[in-house]
């Protein structure tokens, strides 16, 4: 099995589809701590990185294991980690620290019961927003809701393609019922997979050229070892990269920089499922809970009623204008998560009340949505 | 054609991997759709375990099982527990050393299996117990193909064991030839 792609049809858990999807990817770094329910993607790096001339490193913790991916990727190497929500609180001060120092890194969260310990082999969509503001100051983060075994491999590699290219932290939001369930996966060619690289720069440069060490259109990354030498801060720092840290107008110049990089190129990020036609009812879905929606929209449509879908693939950056123009054609939208309530809220705020926002938990918390349960909340408001 | 599996004992019995057997069948070697899911204790063996299997000719949306076509009951827990969840005209199979109690009046199909008796006395490998509930499930149903059955189990048990669990598999077969003549 010492291919770096294998090519071909599995029939795979999600947990391993996102390993081989990171090996795919060029991931050759893997820094971890074991924990349920993401510990399979470990064991499967564990045995895979060592086949493809990578590095496997069991860490002490999940401080360790964030820290050592930042290292592996200021040498230039791709690097991921994998945890579920007790190990992400954790290692929420060195994604902070990761965000500051712009390195690119793959955060894979295979999210379970929780607040706390919580429940080790029960499903959860509870880390949402954890994602976005976990960390402490302003900042922009991508995260990514995969949805199928297939999509664990899929989103993987685009995790990869969009922390090299944006240079930032990027999760991959699963949860224990995908990362454990087993479906089909068909592997592309490894020609057929698209690699984007970081952008590097010369071992030379000017202290001009060197100016745009914060850029909006993001920074080329002056890695380890390539002998040009520069200073990585999670001190605020100004244009030439220099801790500057009494200067409100640095401050400034920094976080502005960090959020706009990311935010300037949303359009880019950003990425949704829409199928809404001449439907007045819409169900916003992301992850294992758009399963369900696929479901009870195949039931609707026997009873003749027609009901939109739209899933979010990318929960960070929110898709907010394109809420926003969902709004504007229907007249209900039923927001369905596995929690009490974390993306209706930015929902709500890009309706602008242009539609009635309706909120729909499954029955019992951590479970998937039954399907005749959506169908009979969408027969009701209908 | 769709349909929903559900196979529950305890720890140790070798559920997750029956579950995981049929769909690498269903999906590898019959090339329908499947999905596999499974929930068990924190416990290595003995705690409750459930393993879940939809094969389909179409995309599977929803990868639950809600109520199950068929259900494999390797222990009394497991019986008592899921028996309500059986769809009407359902298939119900026990294995018949483990589940004595069975519900007085009911509109399955019932199967009383030996199969962990079989496994003790001809095999001399409890063990082998869920491959001849595959067997014998894999000919009672037809969910997969017998020859994709097989290949799967060669593919899914460790190296070294292949040639005891395609036996197992054999004579779990041969009951349900029985049954259904």
């Amino acid at each position: 099995m010492s291919n770096k792609v294998l090519t071909g049809l599995h029939f795979m858990q999600g947990d391993i589809a996102c390993a081989e999807g990171a090996i795919a990817a060029g991931c050759r770094f893997f820094a971890g701590y074991p924990i349920t329910p993401a510990t399979e993607i470990a064991e499967r790096m564990a045995k895979r990185l060592p086949e493809v001339g990578g590095t496997y490193a069991q860490m002490e913790d999940e401080l360790g294991s964030m820290a050592a991916i930042i290292g592996a990727s200021w040498t230039g190497t791709r690097a991921m980690t994998a945890t579920s929500g007790p190990g992400i609180s954790l290692m929420l001060e060195n994604i902070g620290y990761a965000i500051a120092t712009e390195t690119p890194c793959v955060v894979v969260n295979v999210q379970r019961g929780a607040p706390s310990t919580g429940s080790a082999t029960l499903s959860f969509q509870g880390d949402i927003l954890q994602a976005r503001r976990g960390s402490h100051g302003e900042y922009e983060t991508i995260a990514l809701a995969p949805s199928s075994s297939q999509e664990m491999f899929d989103l993987t590699i685009k995790a990869f393609n969009l922390a090299e290219k944006f240079r930032t932290p990027v999760f991959l939001l699963a949860d224990a019922f995908i990362g454990h369930m087993r479906e089909e996966v068909l592997i592309p060619d490894k020609s057929k997979i698209n690699i984007v690289k970081r952008k590097l720069p010369p071992c030379k440069m000017s202290l001009n050229e060197y100016k745009s060490s914060l850029d909006e259109n993001v920074a080329p990354m002056p890695i380890f070892g390539h002998g040009f030498k520069s200073h990585v801060t999670g001190s605020t720092h100004n244009s030439y990269g220099k801790r500057d840290v009494t200067n409100y107008e640095a401050l400034d110049y920094e976080v502005k920089l960090l959020s706009k990089k990311i935010s300037k190129h949303k359009r880019e990020i950003i990425s949704v499922d829409s199928e809404i036609k001449d439907s007045n009812v819409v169900l916003i879905s992301y992850g294992t809970t758009y399963r369900a929606v696929r479901e009870a929209r195949k039931m609707l449509k026997r009873d003749n009623i027609n009901v939109g879908s739209f899933r979010l693939i990318t929960l960070w950056p929110f898709p907010e204008e394109e809420i926003e123009d969902l709004a504007k054609k229907v007249k209900k939208i039923i927001v369905l998560e596995n929690n009490l309530g974390q993306i209706v809220t930015y929902i709500k705020a890009a309706v602008k009340g242009e539609a009635e926002v309706i909120f729909l938990p499954p029955q019992v918390l951590g479970t998937l949505h039954k399907p005749d349960y959506i169908v009979d909340k969408v027969k009701e408001v209908i | 054609m769709k349909k929903e599996i559900r196979i529950a004992g305890f720890g140790g019995q070798g559920v997750v991997l029956s579950g995981v057997i049929l769909g690498k069948a269903a999906v590898l070697y019959d090339r329908k759709r499947a999905i596999q899911t499974q929930s068990y204790g924190a416990e290595a063996r003995g705690g409750g375990a459930r393993s879940e299997i939809v094969i389909s000719d179409e995309d599977i949306d929803y990868p639950k099982v809600i109520n199950p076509d068929i259900l494999v009951a390797m222990s009394q827990q497991a019986l008592d527990k899921y028996v309500k969840d059986l769809k009407p005209k359902g298939i119900l199979i026990v294995d018949s050393e483990l589940v004595k109690d069975l519900p007085e009046d009911y509109i399955f199909s019932l199967y009383r299996v030996p199969a962990s008796q079989i496994a003790s006395n001809e095999f001399g490998r409890i063990i082998v117990a869920n491959m001849i509930m595959l067997g014998f499930l894999v000919s009672l149903t037809e969910v997969v193909s017998l020859k994709a059955l097989k290949n799967s189990v060669r593919e899914s048990v460790p190296k070294g064991t292949e040639e005891m669990n395609i036996k197992a598999v054999e004579r779990g077969r041969k009951i349900g030839e029985v049954v259904i003549k």
